[in-house]
């Protein structure tokens, strides 16, 4: 089953990406060769099967982290890579609200 | 007023931010104020490979706070991400709770007008808050980020659209907000955003079954704000509905200046958040050990606790309802007045001053109780010296303040300040009669019945006796050199 023009857009839209019209067409091409893959799951029967998102069996259950401060970066070490830094924030173009 | 033939339906989301020591995810520091990224890691930065690790304490306060609303703890939930973009929000997506979480129903208990209603709880969840922006920061227009606040643990609590006025929404917030500070979760501090609440709103006719189309609005960081803000929105909508034009459903910005809501530029088309559970985070258990160890250190919450003040104490319920509003205060109310012992009527005088002139202080001071200077037993042993009229009002006035500001012992206070009320005859008659023969005018017009001044009179001597004139002694006096009250007072 292909993927629209017009879905292709919307994932990109909330993607944040700007695609030309080619791209548009290719990526829906490649879209849906992957949907129609992990499709291919939809032939097995799994209604007696609980959903599992995590790795953890059934009661098992992973300790918390207690509430005890532990050093982090300096504001130095988190602006490292930032492309753009004023004082120790990260600056960004301006938001408009 | 049209607005009387349309029902107001409303609910309120409220995000309180949780009192623990360390973010959500990682072990950063919550403190406030501190230079901007500088209590961030590599977790809440969001950089690749990280994993989050859920603070015990959240899970814990969580389930303290629906057990305190009555809510059905859920043995499992489960952390979903949120995904949107913004700058403040380093990794791109919220990690929250979506379709399990933590708790489900509940709901609190309100007065409005004497009547008591219940009003419903949907759901509270955990989530991690996002950073903060600062607008306008450059020259050239640009923000700044601050990450130090991306990863402090939140607690979404939301209501059933069971509220239908501004009035029941600000008494509910009220109520929510004394349960939390009851429980010592959150600070309940709305202006500094830590306990925020956005409003759905929408009208619809009287009779009508189907609810309107609802409108949310953001941006109110007080409950005078909120009531302004709701209250604006409802005429807005009636007035639309009225007009025969559709409400639409959006984000709407309360501007506390122009007292109005305004429309947030819909940059985000259709919210689209692509929740899916967190694959970083396993699902979270909450067995009956911990529900039992919460259950047990529930404190006494604050209905119950305005139940007992006005049952046991005899206190008026406005005074019980302002005391138990601040679980902190309350405390300090308690402690004092055991300290002070007695019955009906110290408990009375105890409340009075606690709400009275310790709500100012506290208020100008913004301390909470706990970090006063003035201790319970220090309110107590000031209320003594008043009973035994070693200090008058005035006095025992000054000396709180005093003591809230600067501590000390009141006994000691009120020999070196010469707080001690005046109370012996010669020395009140003397000011009376200097009061008197300074103002021959004034007295004229008295004795003529023109105008009745003697609070101006009482007000005179006080002042010539520094506020520390014994109050019975002086009017009485006074009243015997006027001769009384002037017949045919004119007024």
């Amino acid at each position: 089953m292909p993927l629209s023009i017009d879905e292709v857009r919307r994932v990109a839209a909330l993607a944040r990406l700007k695609l030309s019209p080619e791209e548009e067409r290719l990526f829906a091409g490649q879209l849906s060769a992957i949907l129609d893959h992990v499709r291919e799951l939809e032939s097995l029967d799994v209604s007696g099967v609980p959903p599992m998102t995590h790795a953890l069996a059934e009661g098992e259950a992973v300790a918390l982290r207690p509430d005890l401060p532990v050093p982090g970066l300096t504001p130095d070490e988190a602006l490292a890579n930032a492309p753009s830094r004023q004082g120790t924030c990260f600056k960004v173009p301006r938001i408009i609200e | 007023m049209p607005v009387a033939d349309f029902e107001v339906v409303l609910g309120l989301e409220v995000h309180a931010q949780l009192l623990t020591r360390t973010k959500i995810f990682c072990g950063c520091s919550t403190a406030f104020g501190a230079e901007p990224n500088s209590q961030v890691c590599p977790i809440c930065l969001g950089m690749p490979g990280v994993l989050p690790a859920l603070n015990a304490q959240v899970v814990e306060w969580a389930v303290k706070t629906g057990l305190a609303l009555g809510c059905a703890v859920q043995p499992v939930s489960v952390f979903s991400r949120k995904n949107y973009f913004y700058p403040d929000l380093p990794k791109g997506y919220q990690i929250s709770q979506f379709e399990l979480p933590i708790c489900l129903g509940g709901g609190l208990t309100i007065t409005v007008d004497g009547q008591e209603k219940l009003i419903r709880l949907t759901r509270i969840h955990m989530e991690e808050d996002a950073g903060k922006n600062l607008h306008e920061l450059a020259a050239d227009g640009g923000s700044g980020v601050d990450l130090n606040r991306a990863g402090v643990p939140l607690l979404e609590i939301v209501s059933e659209p069971d509220l239908r006025s501004a009035d029941e929404a600000v008494e509910y917030l009220k109520a929510l907000r004394a349960i939390l500070l009851a429980l010592g979760v959150n600070d309940g501090n709305l202006e500094e955003g830590s306990f925020r609440c956005d409003a759905n709103v929408s009208v619809m006719r009287r009779g009508a079954t189907e609810y309107g189309t609802r409108a949310e609005i953001k941006n109110m960081n007080s409950f005078r704000f909120l009531k302004q803000a709701v209250d604006f929105e409802v005429r807005r909508q009636v007035a639309l509905v009225e007009a025969g034009e559709p409400v639409v459903q959006e984000t709407r910005l309360y501007d506390p200046v122009r007292g109005e809501t305004r429309s947030m530029r819909s940059k985000e088309e259709a919210h689209d958040y692509r929740y899916f559970p967190e694959p970083d985070l396993p699902p979270v258990r909450v067995d009956e050990a911990l529900l039992a160890r919460v259950r047990a250190s529930l404190p006494e919450l604050p209905r119950a606790r305005a139940a007992r003040y006005q049952q046991v104490l005899g206190l008026p319920a406005q005074d019980a309802g302002v005391l138990v509003g601040d679980g902190a205060l309350a405390d300090f109310f308690d402690a004092a007045l055991a300290a002070r012992g007695g019955g009906a009527e110290a408990a009375r005088k105890v409340a009075n001053w606690t709400i009275g002139e310790l709500s100012r202080l506290m208020n100008e001071t913004g301390l909470p109780p706990p970090a006063w200077k003035l201790t319970p037993a220090g309110l107590a042993e000031v209320l003594a010296l008043l009973d035994a009229g070693t200090v008058s009002g005035a006095g025992a006035k000054a000396l709180v303040e005093e003591l809230f500001r600067a501590g000390g012992d009141p006994g000691a206070l009120v020999k070196s300040r010469g707080l001690a009320q005046v109370s012996d005859q010669g020395a009140i008659e003397a000011a009376v009669d200097a009061v008197l023969a300074a103002s021959p005018a004034d007295l004229e017009r008295h004795r003529s019945g023109k105008k009745d001044l003697t609070g101006f009179f009482v007000g005179q001597v006080m002042k010539a006796l520094k506020g520390q004139g014994n109050p019975g002694v002086v009017n009485a006096l006074l009243k015997k050199k006027l001769g009384g009250l002037p017949p045919g007072e004119g007024r």
